[in-house]
């Protein structure tokens, strides 16, 4: 099998549209409503699950012959914490700026369902490097409806585009424009996945139920 | 003698023999309907509670050893981070921010770290910057003295509690020892986009000029939806009421004990009558 065989590519691909882990499987809609507020903590957060489903379901794959049926979950728990909490130390340790801006986004990685939901779904099937794949696919998709989310809610509740004031620049302000404060609140991070949601469903029909 | 056991397809009755029996006793199938079970002989039963209780232990025990490692290893790392980051905050609120070197400029600008108490009294010279955050009460108040261009400031440590988590900050006043100098404010886990807004200068700005302490020595210095006193009140974050009470809570309580102490460095006069007042009072507790 190669290393880039048909279905390693379908590992790849599918979760970034196709299987999208926030917008089709519907996992980590918590923190997809938590961190999107701005753009940065929503692109950083993207990158450490991106890193952390990636490394979890190739340790996970590496044991899964191994592991107990009966108590696998908590095995998986386990290992996810642990990476969890080493990649936290380590940024303490050489990106201390980076780790206060995540703040407690890193502690929340452990409860993100797209971990254990890829772990149980695909890591306990499959061989280390389709997890791989698999993981850096679901992790790139779920930080892209970050991405896309984060984008709207930051530019219309805080008129600002990575701290960078681009409406005040504009001069939107001086003919009357305000800030929607809806955008700033969880809520607007609901409608703006549902309008995702009904954009790629009506582009692909073989998502509508 | 070797057991094997012989499965009935039709039914599911286990047999147990040298070899399969000729009709079933439940479903009365012939003997060709039974398959022998081979049991594997190598490999484990990954199943079995024993091979459950040792796994977990080992996998436990693994990870265990793993993250104290690499904690320890890395706790010096850390530590320094956290030293330089305290005294990056301490620089911020002097307005000395995207500093290249913070430890140089620190060493530069902060020239003495006192001990203080709630009484104005002076319990060490130096050490403050040690102080931990859950150590700090009415007697043991730690304090930042700096020298900006031959004008001394006073930086005050706060600690408080906002909506998620905990809220902390430095206030800087110049040597009238309630003009604020400069202000800095952090916060563990606030809400980005409205309780984190402490944490920016368009919040922050807002603070240098007001004062701190009115007429009676209380504080005055308050976070307000609705600012009425230009002297006294700082607007607060808006959407984030929760917060910007936190903030003004905090401000209350933190800043009241160091009142005595900053005086006393208005009127040298008084601070020396003040101590063997004191050291008197000791004295008699003592005798008595």
């Amino acid at each position: 099998m190669g290393l880039f065989s048909k279905k390693n590519k379908e590992a790849f691909n599918t979760p970034l549209f196709k299987e999208n882990p926030v917008t089709v499987q519907v996992l980590g809609i918590c923190s997809a409503l938590a961190v999107t507020s701005k753009l940065e903590p929503a692109i950083v957060m993207g990158l450490s699950v991106t890193i952390i489903v990636a490394m979890a379901n190739v340790i996970i794959s590496l044991i899964r012959k191994t592991i107990p049926m009966r108590i696998r979950i908590i095995v998986q728990l386990v290992v996810v914490a642990a990476l969890v909490t080493l990649v936290s130390e380590v940024l303490k340790a050489f990106a201390y700026d980076v780790s206060v801006q995540l703040s407690v986004y890193i502690g929340l990685i452990i409860t993100n369902c797209i971990l254990m939901g890829r772990l149980e779904a695909f890591a306990m099937q499959n061989g280390p490097w389709a997890s791989f794949l698999d993981g850096i696919g679901n992790g790139l998709g779920y930080a892209m409806i970050l991405i896309i989310v984060a984008f709207f809610r930051e530019l219309f509740g805080s008129g600002t585009l990575f701290n960078y004031p681009v409406v005040e620049k504009l001069g939107l302000y001086d003919c009357g424009y305000l800030n929607n404060g809806l955008m700033l609140m969880t809520p607007a991070a609901f409608i703006l996945i549902a309008c995702i949601v009904w954009y790629q469903r009506a582009k692909d029909k073989s998502l509508q139920e | 003698m070797a057991t094997n056991k012989y499965v009935c397809k039709v039914c599911g009755y286990t047999h147990e023999g040298s070899e399969a029996p000729s009709v079933c006793p439940l479903c009365k199938a012939g003997a060709s309907e039974f398959e022998a079970v081979k049991e594997k002989k190598k490999g484990i039963n990954t199943n079995s509670d024993v091979y459950a209780i040792i796994y977990s232990a080992v996998v436990v025990v693994i990870v265990a050893f793993l993250l104290a490692a690499v904690s320890s290893a890395l706790k010096p790392r850390q530590d320094a981070n956290i030293e330089l980051d305290k005294k990056k905050q301490i620089l911020a609120s002097l307005n000395e921010k995207n500093l290249a070197d913070a430890a140089a400029t620190y060493d530069a600008l902060i020239v003495a770290d006192p001990i203080v108490d709630a009484q104005g009294n002076v319990v060490a010279e130096r050490g403050g910057f040690e102080v931990a955050n859950d150590a700090v009460n009415e007697n043991n108040l730690p304090l930042y003295v700096a020298k900006i261009d031959g004008a001394t400031k006073y930086i005050l440590p706060m600690t408080g509690n906002g909506l998620w988590g905990g809220i902390w900050g430095y206030l800087a006043v110049n040597d009238d020892c309630n003009t604020i100098y400069g202000v800095y404010f952090s916060h563990a886990s606030e809400t980005p986009g409205l309780g984190a807004e402490i944490a920016s200068d368009k919040f922050q700005g807002r603070f240098p000029g007001k004062k701190v302490y009115n007429e009676n020595g209380a504080v005055g210095l308050s976070v307000e939806k609705k600012s009425s006193d230009a002297d006294y009140h700082v607007d607060a974050v808006s959407g984030a009421t929760i917060t910007s009470n936190g903030v003004r809570e905090m401000l209350k309580l933190k800043l009241a004990p160091y009142y005595k102490y900053l005086v006393n460095q208005l009127q040298p006069a008084v601070q020396e009558n003040v101590e063997p007042a004191a050291t008197d009072a000791a004295q008699e507790t003592v005798e008595e």
